[in-house]
């Protein structure tokens, strides 16, 4: 079966919309949790600026819980709660809501690696500076950190894009349900190679952009 | 200025627990620079970085100023740090900001309007010598470079310490002249009091005034450095004089006299030490002249402690026993430190 363009092309932008727009809330919402979560695990682990033995362990184990468990249960598990804050369990805005919780975990883990790959010198020299954590935190740890940080965060978006096709597959949209229903389904080869092509390219742009931007950044 | 009373530190509990501190007194005058030296190990790190209570001591106190550092709230701590500037053995530059920014730093810290940080940044970029340097980032700058960085991030806000972590363990030697120079115009020049802990002799013996031994968390010996350096009391201190002052007898030397002396028990051999102007005075002429004995250098160097000349001579005295005896009295009536050498001890 030859495919129809003219009927196709809408479909497929329609489709590129809905994963960019998974990824893209996806990430930035999974930032605005994952960085902050990144840093309290790494200032109350032991010996840190801000040490504090119960949020650092109960927030580990949280974290740890959500690891874990694989993104396709994970999307299935929280039903409830999506249906809870979203209002419904399908469609690609709902689909954020278990990419966040599987992305948010993981780049609290990726920051708080980058975080802790500082050298503890610069702690100690911002300490005896008179900084405040506040300080050591925005001034020091943030910034000396930022080129590894660029590249987590990177790691994590393509992360992110290989579990919206995911996502797509189970009622999100997306390119991800477009090579199912149609490439699956419907054995129209062209539309799988097409958004997996197209896939290939994304995840490529985002790591090129990533590692240029973290090059300029790194001064070693 | 600084005052360590009692100063314990003990790390860990149980099976890792470790007295790296065990009741350190140390006073440092205002202006002095007072250097700490000791083998790894012994706790000179940890000493250093409970003045700034980096590291909290287990007991004892410290006192800057006659300020209790240890009664400090944390915002008052913080306010007391801005006065106590430090330098690292490994620069600790902040590598994702030009030399400009790291000098700035600790005014930025403390909220300082941009017009006030720029012009104070570039005075202490031209005091450490590194006015063209201002845009470059730390990886290229050499060892030395970083280190006068690090120097003018520390006196940035103008602080009344200066505390030195192994400052110029991680130079070469030349390098380590340099920035030593740099150390002691920050005293003459800034009047900024130095607390300096090295490993290396030469770091005491270049710049400091005072010196302390420390070993196995103790000060075993502790005074100017003219006076340990002349009389080292402790077998440690001795080592550590011997690494800069070279006052071995040389083993031909050795083998030489003692063949020569084989069948007497009584040689006269004395160990004379100058200090300053005693080392212009033409004792041994003086006392050839005067008594009829002769006198035989057999070993012997002059260094130079802090512009003063410090003499340190084995000499031989030739002659008959009651001659002997009054040269030597006349010798002791000099400002010199004289000891008899035991040949066959040493
Ligand atoms: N954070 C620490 N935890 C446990 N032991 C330490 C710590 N820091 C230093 N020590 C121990 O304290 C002793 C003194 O160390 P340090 O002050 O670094 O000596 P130095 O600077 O003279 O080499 C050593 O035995 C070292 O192993
Ligand atoms: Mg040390």
């Amino acid at each position: 079966m030859p495919l129809d363009w003219s009927y196709f092309r809408p479909e497929l932008i329609h489709a590129i919309e809905q994963t960019l727009l998974m990824v893209g809330v996806g990430l930035l919402i999974s930032l605005i949790i994952g960085i902050p979560l990144g840093i309290v695990l790494v200032v109350t682990r032991e010996n840190g600026i801000l040490q504090n033995k119960f949020i650092f362990s109960v927030l580990s184990v949280i974290v740890n819980i959500f690891r874990s468990i694989p993104f396709i249960i994970l999307i299935v598990a929280i039903i409830p709660f999506t249906r809870f804050i979203i209002g419904t369990s399908i469609g690609t805005v709902a689909a954020i809501v278990p990419l966040v919780i599987f992305t948010a975990p993981y780049i609290g883990r990726l920051i708080e690696n980058s975080l802790l790959e500082v050298d503890s010198g610069v702690i100690e020299l911002a300490q005896a500076m008179g900084a405040n954590p506040w300080q050591i935190i925005w001034r020091f740890l943030l910034p000396e950190a930022l080129s590894s940080i660029i590249l987590a965060v990177t790691i994590a978006t393509i992360g992110l894009i290989g579990a919206s096709a995911m996502a797509g597959a189970v009622g999100g949209g997306g390119l991800g349900d477009l090579a199912i229903v149609y490439g699956y389904q419907q054995f129209q080869t062209e539309v799988m190679i097409i958004t997996v092509i197209l896939l290939v390219i994304f995840v490529q742009l985002i790591q090129s952009i990533g590692n240029l931007l973290a090059k300029k950044i790194r001064r070693k | 200025m600084l005052v360590l009373k009692d100063i314990h530190k003990v790390y860990g509990k149980d099976k890792k627990r470790v007295e790296a501190l065990k009741g350190i007194n140390l006073e440092v005058g205002k202006g002095e620079i007072f250097g700490v030296i000791g083998f790894s190990g012994a706790g000179k790190s940890t000493l250093i970085r409970c003045v700034n209570l980096l590291e909290r001591p287990t007991s004892g106190q410290v006192l800057i100023n006659n300020v209790d550092m240890q009664k400090l709230p944390p915002r008052h701590l913080r306010k007391e740090r801005k006065k106590i500037g430090m330098i690292f053995q490994q620069f600790n530059l902040l590598n994702a900001k030009t030399v400009f920014k790291n000098v700035a730093m600790p005014l930025i810290i403390d909220g300082r309007p941009k017009q006030e940080i720029e012009k104070k940044v570039n005075e202490l970029l031209s005091f450490v010598g590194l006015s063209d340097k201002a845009k470059q980032y730390p990886e290229q700058l050499s060892g030395g470079q970083k280190q006068r960085v690090g120097i003018a991030r520390a006196l940035a806000t103008d602080p009344h310490i200066l505390l030195c972590d192994e400052a110029t363990s991680a130079l070469d030697p030349d390098t380590t002249q340099s920035i030593l120079e740099l150390l002691k115009k920050v005293r003459n020049e800034l009047g900024i009091t130095i607390l300096i802990i090295t490993h290396e002799m030469n770091v005491i013996r270049d710049i400091c005034d005072k010196v302390a031994v420390i070993d196995g968390g103790v000060i075993v010996e502790q005074g100017s450095v003219l006076d340990v350096f002349s009389e080292p009391k402790k077998e440690i201190t001795k080592n550590f004089v011997r690494t800069i002052l070279n006052d071995e007898i040389p083993p031909t030397i050795k083998t030489f006299i003692k063949t020569k002396h084989q069948h007497s028990d009584s040689h006269y051999m004395y160990r004379v030490l100058f200090k300053g102007a005693s080392a212009n005075n033409p004792l041994l002429s003086n006392i050839a002249k005067q008594f009829p004995v002769d006198v035989n250098v057999i070993h012997g160097t002059i260094t130079e402690l802090q512009g003063i000349p410090f003499g340190n001579l084995i000499i031989e005295l030739q002659g008959k026993p009651e001659d002997i005896k009054q040269a030597l009295a006349f010798i002791k009536q000099q400002e010199v430190i004289v000891k008899e050498v035991d040949i066959h001890a040493t």
